[in-house]
C-alpha cells in the first residue's frame, strides 16, 4: 500500500512520558456524557450530538456537527459547511481555529490538526499539566487531493474512530476503483453510470480522482451535491465540468455514456429512474463487503472510504505512541483486541448518536 | 489473476443475461492464452484441481490470525472465503515480483496431492492479491456460483467469433484445455478445430407449436406425423470404442443409463427419446421419474425400470453424416438401422397414417398410450438442421391446458409439509428476445409425489438466491431453474395479477427436469389460451 501522505511507517520523536496519575487523570480532561465528549476543566465538548453551550466540532458531517450550540470553535471551511448546511446562524458565535494554532479555553490548550477526512476535517487535540490527548474525530491515510493530510500528533491518549474497525476492511488504492469505473463506462457505454456517494467529500473526492484519471467530459450531479460541491470549488479544488442531472426525456438518451454522481438515498426514489439502462455503483468503504453491495443492489462496487481501514488505524495507533486508546465510533471491539495483543492499554468509548454519514 | 477474480466480481453483480455476455467477451478477447481458455474451463465447471474442505482453509487462517478478530470477521462477513481472503496477512517474506498468473495458479493446485494441498494454498494466498486470493479460496473449495452456466460461455464464445452456439456445442466435447485452437478459430487466426475426439455431440433439431391458423396453410401431403413421446429427448452417438449418451443440450448422461449405453453397439449417431419399460410394454411417465436425478442406479432399479431407446431420426451412419438427406431418405435408412439393434433396447417410432388434419386431429386426441403427449409434424423433404427452424417441424400437443412453466419462488408448506418447501411460485417468459423475464401465474401446492416433494425441496435449498420469511426465491434464468408442467382447468382474465391471467385450478402435471428453462412457453401462448 503507498500512501502520498504522511508515511505510516516508524513512530513519532518519542515524547517524555509523564506519568499520568502523578500529572492528572485523563478522564478528568475527557470524559462521555450523553450530549458527547466533555472537557471538564475547559468546559466544552467535542462533536456534541445535543445543542450545548461550547462546542469544538471536528468536521461538517452531520453526524458530528449539529446546530444550535451557543459557541462552535472549528476550523474555517468547518464553519462555512455547517453554514451551507444549516444557514448563517447555526451557532450563537463562531470561531475559526488554523491548523497548528494554540488556543486557550478555560486553562485548556487547544490545537487543531489536519484529518485527511474531508475538507476541514480536523482532530483536536486538548491539553493540560502535560497530558495530552488527541481527538482524532474521522479520519483517513490515503491521499486525498480535496483536503489537507492526516497529521500524526504524539499524545498520551489517542481517540480513534473505528469505522472499519476489523480487519478484513482493507480498502485498495481509491484510483485503482477508479480505473474500474472508467474500464466499465467504456465497456458498457450505452448504460448511465450512476455513482453514490456521499454529498460531503466523497461526491468531491470522485469527481477529483475521476480528473486525475483524465476523465474530462462533463460529470453529472444530483441537486443535493451542488452547494458543497461548489464551495469546494471557491476553495480552490478544480472539479472540472459539472452539469445538473436534472433534464427533460428529451436528453434521456443523452446520459447514456456519462457519469451521474448523486447522494445514495436518491438511488432508490423517482430521480434514478430518469436515466437510461442505469448501471449502479456505490464508492463506500462498506462495498468491500460483497454482501453488502448485493443487498443494496450495487452492480459496481467502488471500494473508495474517507476512513481509515484496519491498516491505518493499526499503524496510526502506533505512531501516536500513546499509552493508552480510547475507541469509539464503529467496531470497538475488534481495535480493543488487537491493542490488548500489542500490549497496548485500551478500552472503548461508548458515545451515542454517531452514524456513519461519511461513507 | 486479477482479471479472472474482477470477472468473477462483476458477473456475480450483473443481472442481465446480456451484460454478464458482454464481461465474458470482453474477458476473452482481451486475455491471453492460456488463461482465458483455464477461465472458460472454470466457469463451464470443467477444471479439475485439488479440492479442500472449508475446514482446511479455517486451520490455514487459524495459524495465522488471533481466533477472536477472525471471528469478529467472519460473523461479520458471513463467507468464509471471503473472510480468509480479506484477512488473510500480507507476507513479508513472499513478495511477489510479479502477479500470479490464472495459468500458475492452476498449474500448481494441479500438481498439488492430497498432503502438499495445504501448504500450496498458503503459498499462493501468499502470494495473491485480495481479489486472487478471493479467486483462488472460491476454486479450491469448489463452486464458483457466479451465476453463469456452460451454455451462457459457449454463447459468449459463439459471440466473440459471430457463429452459431452450435457450431460451438458440436465441437465442444472433442477440445482440450486451455482451448487454445478454439479461440484461434474464434479470432480467424486459424482454422476450425479438427475433431480429434470420437463420438461428439451434434446440436439437435427442435420443432415450433402449432399455432393458430398454422395448419389450414399447411399441405398434409408434404408432412410425416410421429407421436411426440413424453420421455428424455437424447442422442445416442458410438465412434469406435467410445459410447456417449447425450441429453438436448449435449450434456453426457451415460452414467445415468448404463443399461441403454451398455446396449449402444453400431457406428453412428440416433436421435430418439429415452422411455423406460420395453419396446413393447412402454412405461409411463411416473416410471420414468424413478429414473431421473439419482446419482447412482441400483440393479434393482435397472430391472425394474430398464431404459430402451424409441428412435426418431439417424444422422450419421457408419462414417456416412446424413443430416443434410431429406427425412424420408432418413427415415428409411433409420429403419433399416434400427432393424440391426438390441430390440429390448431400440425400436422405431412409429408414423401415424392420417389424409387431412382433422383425421389427425381425432388421432392427436386420443392417443394408444398416455406418456403420449402429442403429435410431431415433419416435412418430408426436410434436412436435420441444429436449432428450432420455423417450417419444417412442428409439435401438436395433446392438453391445451398444460403449460411449461419455471420455478420462481417457493415457500414452506403447514402440517406435515412444514419442513419441505412445498407451495411453488412459477413463471412464465415474456418480454423481448434477448431482455426475457419471468412473469409469475400462479401457485400450485400438489400433483406430485413424496419422493418428488423431496427433489424439489433439495432443488430449491440448493438454488436458493433470497429468503424472505418462509419463502425463497429460486434461481431462474435463462440458462438454469426447474419447469414445471402446469396443467389447469380454466384460464381468465385478471386485473390483479401482473401477468394479466389467472389459472383456474393449477397443479403440476410433470417435473421436466431435462428441459432446459430458456424453453418454457411464453406469456403469449397462456393469453392465446384466453381466447378459446
Ligand atoms: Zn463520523
Ligand atoms: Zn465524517
Amino acid at each position: 500500500m503507498s500512501h502520498a501522505g504522511a508515511s505510516l511507517s516508524g513512530r513519532l520523536p518519542i515524547r517524555p512520558q509523564i506519568p499520568i496519575l502523578q500529572a492528572m487523570r485523563a478522564s478528568d480532561l475527557l470524559c462521555s456524557r450523553p450530549e458527547g465528549l466533555y472537557c471538564p476543566p475547559g468546559d466544552f465538548f467535542i462533536d456534541p450530538v445535543r445543542p450545548v453551550a461550547r462546542a469544538l466540532i471536528t468536521h461538517g458531517h452531520s453526524d458530528h456537527a449539529r446546530a444550535g450550540h451557543g459557541a462552535v470553535l472549528a476550523t474555517r471551511e468547518t464553519l462555512d459547511i455547517m453554514a451551507l448546511r444549516y444557514g448563517e446562524g447555526f451557532a450563537g458565535m463562531m470561531q475559526a481555529a488554523t491548523f497548528g494554532e494554540t488556543i486557550m479555553v478555560n486553562g485548556v490548550a487547544v490545537r487543531f490538526h489536519p484529518a485527511g477526512h474531508v475538507l476541514g476535517s480536523a482532530q483536536i487535540a486538548v491539553e493540560r499539566n502535560g497530558l495530552r490527548i488527541v481527538a482524532s474525530g474521522d479520519y483517513k491515510r490515503q491521499p486525498d487531493s480535496t483536503c489537507q493530510a492526516f497529521e500524526p500528533i504524539a499524545c498520551d491518549v489517542f481517540i480513534t474512530e473505528a469505522t472499519f474497525g476489523l480487519p478484513v476492511f482493507r480498502h485498495p488504492p481509491a484510483h485503482e476503483e477508479i480505473a474500474r469505473l472508467l474500464k466499465s463506462v467504456a465497456q458498457f457505454p450505452e448504460r448511465t453510470h450512476l455513482v453514490g456517494a456521499y454529498a460531503l467529500g466523497k461526491a468531491q473526492r470522485v469527481m477529483r480522482l475521476l480528473r486525475d484519471a483524465g476523465h474530462d467530459r462533463p460529470i453529472r450531479i444530483h441537486g443535493a451535491l451542488a452547494k458543497l460541491s461548489d464551495y469546494y470549488v471557491s476553495q480552490g479544488i478544480d472539479l472540472g465540468a459539472l452539469q445538473p442531472a436534472t433534464v427533460d426525456d428529451a436528453d434521456r438518451a443523452d446520459f447514456a455514456g456519462s457519469i451521474v454522481i448523486g447522494p445514495p438515498a436518491a438511488f432508490s426514489d423517482r430521480w434514478a429512474r430518469r436515466f437510461a439502462d442505469p448501471l449502479s455503483c456505490f464508492a463506500s468503504g462498506w462495498m468491500r463487503i460483497r454482501q453488502r453491495a448485493r443487498q443494496g443492489g450495487v452492480e459496481l462496487p467502488l471500494i473508495i472510504s474517507d476512513h481509515a481501514d484496519w491498516d491505518e488505524l493499526t499503524a496510526t495507533i502506533r505512531q501516536t505512541g500513546a499509552a493508552e486508546i480510547w475507541v469509539t465510533h464503529g467496531r470497538e471491539e475488534a481495535l480493543v483486541r488487537w491493542c490488548e495483543l500489542e500490549g497496548i492499554s485500551a478500552r472503548p468509548l461508548h458515545l451515542v448518536g454517531y452514524e456513519d454519514e461519511g461513507d | 489473476m486479477e482479471r479472472f477474480a474482477e470477472l468473477l466480481d462483476r458477473l456475480v453483480l450483473t443481472p442481465s443475461r446480456n451484460g454478464k455476455l458482454r464481461l465474458l467477451i470482453d474477458y476473452f478477447r482481451n486475455v491471453e492464452d492460456p488463461d482465458r481458455g483455464l477461465a472458460l474451463a472454470a466457469i463451464a465447471g470443467d477444471l479439475t484441481i485439488a479440492a479442500v474442505k472449508p475446514a482446511m482453509l479455517r486451520a490455514l487462517v487459524a495459524e495465522r490470525v488471533d481466533p477472536l478478530l477472525f471471528g469478529y470477521s467472519y460473523d461479520y462477513v458471513g463467507d468464509l472465503a471471503e473472510t480468509v481472503s480479506l484477512i488473510w496477512p500480507a507476507s513479508p517474506n513472499t513478495k511477489a515480483d510479479r502477479p500470479l498468473s490464472l495459468a500458475e495458479v492452476v498449474e500448481r493446485l494441479q500438481k498439488a496431492s492430497r498432503s502438499d494441498a495445504p501448504k500450496i494454498i498458503a503459498g499462493l494466498l501468499d502470494q495473491g492479491s485480495i481479489p486472487a486470493r478471493f479467486a483462488i479460496t472460491k476454486l479450491v473449495t469448489g463452486g464458483l456460483r457466479i451465476g453463469v452456466s456452460a451454455r451462457l460461455a459457449k454463447q459468449a464464445l459463439a459471440d466473440l467469433g459471430s457463429m452459431a452456439i452450435s457450431e460451438i456445442e458440436e465441437l465442444w466435447h472433442g477440445l482440450n484445455q486451455p482451448y487454445t485452437e478454439l479461440f484461434a478459430w474464434l479470432e480467424g487466426r486459424a482454422p476450425k478445430p479438427q475433431s480429434r475426439a470420437k463420438a461428439l455431440f451434434r446440436p439437435v433439431m427442435l420443432a415450433n407449436p402449432i399455432g393458430d391458423g398454422d395448419l389450414e396453410k399447411l399441405d398434409p401431403a408434404e408432412y410425416a406425423a410421429e407421436w411426440k413421446w413424453d420421455g428424455i429427448r437424447v442422442q445416442a452417438v458410438c465412434e469406435g470404442d467410445l459410447r456417449r449418451l447425450y441429453s438436448r443440450t449435449g450434456d453426457d448422461v451415460s452414467g445415468a443409463f448404463p443399461d441403454l449405453a451398455d446396449a449402444m453397439d453400431f457406428e453412428g449417431a440416433l436421435d430418439g427419446e429415452l422411455l423406460v419399460g420395453s419396446p413393447s410394454a412402454t412405461g409411463t411417465f411416473s416410471d420414468l421419474q424413478q429414473r431421473l436425478n439419482r446419482k447412482s442406479v441400483s440393479d434393482a432399479m435397472l430391472k425394474r425400470y430398464p431404459a430402451f431407446m424409441r428412435c426418431y431420426d439417424l444422422l450419421q451412419a457408419g462414417g456416412e453424416d446424413l443430416r443434410a438427406l431429406p427425412f424420408l431418405e432418413r427415415r428409411a435408412r433409420l429403419a433399416n438401422f434400427v432393424d440391426t439393434l438390441n430390440p429390448s433396447r431400440f425400436d422405431l417410432s412409429p408414423l401415424v397414417a392420417f389424409d387431412d388434419w382433422h383425421q389427425l386431429e381425432a388421432k392427436r386426441s386420443g392417443p394408444p398410450h398416455p406418456i403420449i403427449e402429442g403429435v410431431m409434424l415433419k416435412r418430408w423433404d426436410s434436412p436435420y438442421l441444429p436449432g428450432r427452424p420455423k417450417g419444417p417441424w412442428f409439435k401438436w400437443k395433446r392438453d391445451p391446458h398444460t403449460i411449461d412453466a419455471v420455478l420462481i419462488y417457493a415457500q414452506r408448506g403447514h402440517g406435515k409439509r412444514s419442513s419441505f418447501y412445498s407451495d411453488y411460485t412459477f413463471g412464465v417468459w415474456s418480454g423481448p428476445e434477448g431482455a426475457e423475464e419471468l412473469v409469475p401465474v400462479g401457485k400450485a401446492y400438489f400433483g406430485f409425489t413424496d419422493e418428488e416433494l423431496r427433489q424439489i425441496d433439495k432443488y430449491v435449498r440448493d438454488n436458493t438466491v433470497e429468503r424472505f420469511g418462509p419463502v425463497r426465491s429460486v434461481r431462474a434464468d435463462r440458462d438454469s431453474g426447474l419447469v414445471l408442467e402446469i396443467a389447469f382447468d380454466g384460464l381468465a382474465r385478471s386485473t390483479r395479477h401482473k401477468s394479466g391471467v389467472a389459472m383456474r385450478f393449477p397443479r403440476i402435471s410433470r417435473l421436466r427436469w431435462d428441459k432446459p428453462a430458456a424453453e418454457a412457453d411464453r406469456l403469449e401462448t397462456l393469453k392465446a389460451l384466453l381466447d378459446e
